[in-house]
């Protein structure tokens, strides 16, 4: 690196004192916020749940039936242009629950369509969502591969 | 009372998630989404984050680690059923019905909505 | 042939181009914030009936260079060169401009520090000889920055208290050698300067050393100090960014007291939650060519001393784990 002294003299304490000015975020107030608001998705889900699981055979057909409506309704409120003021409120709270997901394939896909419907809206959907999915899959099958190997190792 | 849990698990785990957000700044909230979807998935490996579902219900099932471990419960349950073929056609047993569910509703209001900022 | 160079950096005019017409125009966020009333124009749509914000910016960028050439009474021919930078890829926003404008065009790209790079780019050429008058513009927009630099406009993102809010608007000048304006006397190009901040979203901490070198540079080579400005006028470090500005400054001995003023911390009031304020190729242009223009001309400030701050990452640069560069460049603007 070819910068002089002064600069990096400078650089070393600089680091120190942006970190210390740092504004410090309100802690409790932001976990409690992201606490009622991914709380009361979780809430509402719940009626969602039990309704499914009244009407469906098997609890696996209630559970994705559960995800995709509560998926629907995240696509929606991206659409009406609420779930990121909720995202605003709620941090965490907003991004967690599935409907965090959906906002995220929702949003990518309303606002790159304006790219082309090809490479814009589907090309960039998965932008923030793909990793997840990624991951999760990835995760899944190396969790099921193990699990079934410590299985039947213990016979 | 599945309510309550629902409200109070579901509520946790985000409040979880935004604490370790404020702790590690650099994390972006892809970052922390991915982190607790591989937990959700590694966690179920013995069926341990169904029974949180079981006591919290939906307060256990949205949040992503939820995703993660229905990816989990479907390789499982598929491979009981068809043997190591599951391993990979279990993956999307599960969740395969909430991605087409985004794709579509998504494609739809990318179609009537705009950004509003 | 350096007659012109005081110091290491600085280029004092010796016949001082001034500013002969400029012209604001802003977003309706803007127009709302405490300095809307000095806007000339308020677009009340901030994306002016288009669909894509891409295409709204360039609009805020073209309207405002044509009114700042009503406003200097000068037609596109009587230009020698079109002056223009933007925060987008490829600064499209000016090239596509420049399309139309039709006038010899010099891109720059200086991030938020583009209006005084072009302020004093056009200040050399008119005071070397090599132009008669040169049109100035730059423009900014919260979408276009906010879906190039950071996420899809919808996404459920909790903004931290350092983030900057991009202003939306188009600002323009013309500079010239002779008419009624406000001169502009030195120009300061400042060097790039990395400190090493990483967040991307604190960018006032990253333009911060810069703005520092470049106002010690200027100081140092046209041997004054804050006493001999009536207003020293940053731009867009926000509050935290402007913070640390003043911290440095004054280990390195001078006291700016009442006489800083930030760009960025005063285009929005605290109610319209701008984070740390407000940041954008238009948000110091904006300042300085209506806010500062306007008092000047009613004389309560004589002598300005403006520096525009600049954050060089782009999203790629960001993901890869490098650090924010930051530029200033500055410029004396006098009256008489």
């Amino acid at each position: 690196m070819d910068r002089d002294q002064t600069a990096i003299e400078g650089a070393k304490d600089y680091a120190r004192l942006v970190a210390q000015w740092a504004p410090k975020p309100n802690v409790p107030l932001l976990i409690s916020r992201a606490f009622l608001v991914g709380g009361s998705i979780c809430f509402a889900g719940q009626f969602v749940f039990d309704y499914f699981r009244q009407r469906q055979p098997t609890e696996v057909e209630a559970i994705a039936l559960t995800l995709a409506t509560m998926i629907s309704a995240g696509v929606l409120l991206t659409a009406l242009g609420v779930y990121d003021h909720l995202g605003e409120l709620g941090g965490m709270g907003a991004a967690v629950p599935i409907t965090g997901f959906a906002n995220s394939m929702a949003a990518a896909a309303i606002d790159f369509r304006r790219e082309g419907m090809v490479l814009g809206m589907a090309a960039k959907m998965f932008v923030i969502a793909g990793p997840v999915i990624v991951y999760g899959i990835v995760a899944g099958i190396l969790t099921g591969l193990v699990a079934t190997l410590l299985r039947l190792a213990a016979g | 009372m599945i309510y309550f849990w629902a409200f109070v698990v579901g509520g946790l785990i985000c409040a979880l998630m935004e604490y370790i957000s404020l702790k590690f700044q650099q994390l972006t909230p892809g970052h922390l989404l991915v982190g607790l979807t591989v937990t959700g998935a590694i966690v179920n490996g013995f069926g341990l984050y169904d029974r949180l579902v079981e006591f919290a219900g939906a307060g256990a099932l949205l949040p992503v680690s939820g995703f993660g471990a229905a990816i989990t419960r479907g390789v499982m349950e598929e491979m009981r059923r068809l043997g190591w073929e599951g391993l990979l056609t279990g993956t999307l047993e599960l969740v395969g019905l909430g991605i087409a569910a985004g794709v579509l509703f998504s494609t739809v209001a990318a179609l009537v909505s705009a950004p509003r900022g | 042939m350096t007659a012109k160079r005081v110091g290491q950096f600085t280029v004092q005019f010796s016949q001082p181009p001034r500013i002969v017409g400029a012209f604001t125009l802003m977003g309706p966020r803007e127009g709302q914030g405490p300095l809307g009333k000095y806007f000339d124009a308020i677009v009340d749509d901030y994306m002016w009936g288009e669909y894509q914000p891409e295409k709204a910016e360039r609009k805020f960028l073209e309207h405002a260079a044509r009114r700042a050439l009503e406003r200097a009474g000068v037609s596109e021919n009587d230009v020698d060169y079109f002056i223009a930078g933007d925060l987008m890829n490829q600064i499209v926003s000016s090239t596509f401009s420049a399309r139309s404008l039709g006038i010899p065009h010099i891109g720059v790209f200086a991030a938020c520090a583009t209006s005084t790079l072009g302020l004093s780019l056009a200040a050399m050429l008119v005071d070397g000889g090599f132009a008669r008058r040169v049109l100035v513009a730059t423009a900014s927009h919260y979408q276009t920055a906010e879906r190039q630099y950071r996420y899809p406009i919808e996404l459920n993102i909790q903004r931290k208290p350092t983030n900057q809010w991009t202003a939306t608007g188009g600002a323009a000048a013309v500079v010239a050698a002779e008419g009624e304006g406000p001169r502009i006397s030195h120009v300061t190009v400042g060097r790039v300067m990395d400190w090493g901040v990483k967040d991307a979203n604190h960018m006032g901490a990253a333009m911060a050393p810069a703005a520092m070198d470049t106002l010690l540079r200027h100081f140092q080579d046209t041997n004054t100090t804050p006493a001999d400005f009536d207003l020293i006028l940053t731009g867009d470090l926000a509050q935290h960014g402007s913070k640390l500005f003043r911290e440095l400054v004054k280990r390195e001995g001078h006291t700016l007291g009442g006489k800083h003023m930030d760009a960025g911390a005063s285009l929005y009031s605290p109610e319209q939650q701008p984070g740390a304020g407000a940041s954008g190729a238009v948000c110091s242009a904006s300042v300085l060519l209506a806010y500062v223009l306007k008092e000047m001309a009613k004389g309560r400030y004589r002598r300005v001393l403006a520096l525009a701050t600049g954050c060089l990452h782009n999203a790629l640069t960001t993901q890869q784990g490098d650090s924010c560069p930051g530029v200033c460049h500055a410029l004396v603007l006098e009256n008489g």
